[in-house]
């Protein structure tokens, strides 16, 4: 039980990271697989942010009164992945939003049986 | 839903405190949770909120397509302009210290001018990314 | 204002690109993009010059010192890495001009060269820096441009293609950051090279060796080493002509510098190689890159689809080299890092060609293509044979170096596995031989010309490069003997 206890945000990130990873493999809604990237890298940042907070820290800015601080530097970081994030998913929703006018669908096994072979005359995008 | 009298009453009320607590987000980044990207997404809501109450034509009139593309442009510039200020001090890329008599001082004149920047930016991709998605569905439903 | 090369190479094009938005007409923004692209291939190669004595130049951003700092540290590993993409960059710009105005609409191609510039900035960042997780950041920055330039193809399923490397590519760099977040949890430092310091010491925790393990599942995604190569055939087959010349040329080149880094200087080749089985998987996945691509090439109808296969068992000579894990090995690596980049872009640039007189690149569609476009056919058999690694062309001299490090180590069914999947290579080759010689043109080929001046000359500059590095190979051999040996001595 102690084993929990103490390392609770280390099993609540890999809960959300497989939970996240699954989505994206299990599911073949376009969208859905976003849905589940954006939630394995909220893992990531769980990962980094969680051990960052020192027990008897305070916010990080200099004061006499106080002798330990929590770690500023792995938030700066996760704004850092977060934009990146924002920007991945962004581009992944417009690519979702051009492959549905091209396909009509945004479903997965929707969209590859749609596929011509290979060798066909290339079907222009609208 | 411009036809909503209650929406348009608030909407106009909401829109300015929106844009002044952007602001507020913005300059207080040193010393509480804030910053560029937050203060960019918060005026970039505002401008949204507007489109829904009014209509994307009317924030269209607002903020024309062709600003935003220029204001992307213009935020990435100012970012990197600063650093480029740094090394024509006479320090390195992105160095504060040099930017001002006082290191001090300095390091904040380059840092408000660096969120200034990612402000900029941010408010123009998300608005961009907003106008795109908005009008492509239109486009769908014209046909 | 040369000591500030480091930066000002990975910060030219990331001015240019918003300057490009603003421009917003093609020909001004082509003329930013070579002037740029020249500009950062000068840098690139003043520094390869510098570094070439052994000489490690340190740039401290913002004056920050390390390890508090973010530092970008070029020694000549790096310097080699950067000279190559900054070199491909310069032809891909220049050959592009041609090559979009046929594939790319005439309102976008200002959106091509910013997504150019950018990708150039992550590709040359990713290889300048010396802190982890502002490697993160870099090859996000090229990741994502890669994206849009992929997803700027003809084909309707380009936009697919897009799509699930994005995803892929996402989950990748997810794996790096948590590497790096173990790493940093472990040593308290970003620094690569103050990293590289403090990770003896705590090198036989478990979250070290979770570290190491996530770093490579997530660069060997960037580098598509098998089985993590599955986004590879259709980003190379659907994307623009000049798109595929260029990724295939740097893309999963800096992505092996990265892993190169990773393993030599930073963990350490004795925790990586002698303590853990780290060399005997790369092997393993190696063989079954080289064997396994290179039988499945064989096999395609399309042939952008057969070299992006082909791209695949290449860079599984690559991690040959590198998991053979001595200095031989490591030379030979890198020195195939750098010649299969001069192949693949040329052979996709001809490609380009092709495509741009033929309208695609299908084995139907490009019968007897030999007699009405002799040049560039010829170029693709010459590129062809540097892939095979016949003697004279620059495929040989690195394929020569992977069997002696072969041989070195005692491990004569390497050497012969190696010869061996050479041997595949000759089939496809062939098949591109057969089909465009031996085959009669239908009325719509026999009516076509030969491709376009500018490209075939730029095409050209580079398969004369490819034979030039097979016979002179001072500059190639040269500039991979001081990279390995910079990366087996070490940051600290």
């Amino acid at each position: 039980m102690t084993v929990i206890a103490a390392q609770f945000t280390y099993w609540v990130t890999i809960f959300i990271a497989i939970a996240g990873l699954y989505i994206v493999i299990a599911r073949g809604n376009l969208i859905k697989k976003l849905v589940g990237l954006s939630i394995f890298q909220t893992s990531v940042y769980l990962l980094y942010i969680a051990p960052g907070k020192l027990i008897g820290g305070t916010a990080p800015i200099y004061s006499v009164d106080f002798a330990i601080y929590s770690n500023p530097l792995p938030h700066v970081l996760i704004l850092t992945a977060i934009v990146v994030g924002v920007a991945t998913l962004a581009l992944g929703l417009a690519l979702v939003v051009r492959i549905r006018e091209a396909y009509g669908t945004i479903e997965e096994d929707e969209i590859l049986a749609q596929e011509a072979p290979p060798d066909a005359v290339a079907t222009p995008r609208p | 839903m411009k036809d909503y009298l209650v929406l348009r009453v608030i909407a106009k009320l909401m829109i300015g405190f929106m844009l002044l607590f952007a602001l507020y987000v913005q300059f207080h980044g040193d010393f509480g949770p804030g910053g560029g990207f937050q203060a960019g997404v918060i005026v970039a809501a505002s401008i949204v909120l507007y489109a829904i109450i009014y209509g994307l034509d009317a924030a269209r009139t607002v903020i024309p397509d062709r600003v935003i593309e220029a204001l992307i442009a213009v935020g990435v510039l100012v970012f990197a302009g600063v650093g480029v200020a740094g090394l024509l001090l006479g320090g390195n890329y992105l160095d504060y210290f040099v930017l001002s008599g006082d290191p001090v001082h300095g390091q904040h004149r380059g840092i408000f001018w660096v969120e200034a920047g990612v402000l900029i930016t941010v408010f123009a991709v998300m608005l961009k990314v907003f106008y795109l998605f908005a009008s492509r569905g239109r486009e769908a439903d014209a046909e | 204002m040369t000591s500030h090369f480091p930066i000002l190479q990975v910060v030219l094009p990331l001015l240019a690109a918003p300057v490009m938005v603003l421009a917003r007409r093609a020909g001004i923004t082509w003329l930013i993009a070579v002037a740029m692209s020249a500009a950062v291939l000068g840098m690139a190669g003043w520094l390869f010059v510098q570094t070439g004595a052994g000489e490690t130049i340190s740039y401290a951003i913002g004056s920050w010192p390390p390890p508090w700092g973010i530092e970008y540290r070029i020694d000549a590993a790096n310097a080699y890495v950067m000279l190559l993409v900054a070199a491909i960059g310069l032809l891909v710009a220049l050959y592009s001009r041609a090559s979009i105005a046929a594939e790319i609409p005439a309102d976008q191609h200002y959106l091509f060269y910013t997504m150019f510039a950018l990708c150039l900035t992550g590709l040359l960042g990713m290889a300048a820096t010396g802190d982890a997780f502002n490697l993160f950041v870099f090859l996000e920055i090229a990741s994502l441009s890669t994206y849009v330039l992929i997803a700027l193809g003809r084909d309707r399923r380009a936009l697919v293609a897009a799509y699930q490397y994005l995803i892929t590519g996402t989950i990748g760099a997810s794996f790096i950051v948590i590497g790096v977040g173990l790493a940093y949890l472990e040593t308290g430092t970003l620094n690569l090279a103050d990293m590289a310091t403090r990770l003896p010491d705590v090198s036989d925790q478990r979250s070290v060796r979770a570290a190491l393990a996530f770093l490579t599942v997530g660069v060997s995604l960037k580098l598509a080493l098998f089985p993590l190569h599955l986004w590879l055939p259709n980003a190379y087959t659907y994307a623009p002509s000049a798109v595929a010349a260029f990724l295939a040329a740097t893309a999963t080149k800096v992505a092996v510098y990265v892993l190169m880094r990773l393993y030599y200087s930073v963990f350490g080749a004795k925790l990586v190689f002698e303590e853990l089985a780290v060399g005997r998987v790369l092997i393993a996945l190696s063989l079954a890159a080289m064997v396994i691509a290179s039988a499945v090439a064989i096999f395609q109808r399309d042939v952008k689809r057969m070299f992006a296969y082909s791209s695949i068992a290449q860079v599984g000579y690559i991690t040959l080299g590198i998991g053979i894990a001595s200095e031989t090995g490591l030379i030979a690596g890198i020195v195939h890092l750098f010649n299969h980049a001069l192949t693949k872009g040329a052979i996709f640039m001809l490609l380009g060609c092709i495509a741009l007189r033929a309208g695609g690149v299908g084995f139907d569609r490009i019968a007897g293509i030999g007699r009405v476009m002799p040049l560039t056919s010829f170029g693709i058999v010459i590129g062809g044979l540097s892939l095979i690694g016949v003697p004279g062309t620059a495929g040989f001299v690195s394929k020569w170096y992977l069997v002696v490090a072969a041989l070195e180590q005692g491990a004569l069914w390497l050497a012969v596995l190696v010869v061996a999947s050479s041997l595949l290579a000759i089939v496809y080759v062939w098949r591109f031989v057969e089909a465009a010689y031996f085959n009669a043109p239908s009325a719509h080929i026999a009516a076509l010309k030969e491709a376009p001046a500018g490209m075939l000359a730029l095409s050209w500059v580079m398969i004369a490069a490819c034979i030039y590095f097979g016979l002179d190979t001072r500059l190639t051999l040269g500039g991979a003997t001081d990279a390995a040996g910079a990366l087996m001595r070490g940051w600290p």
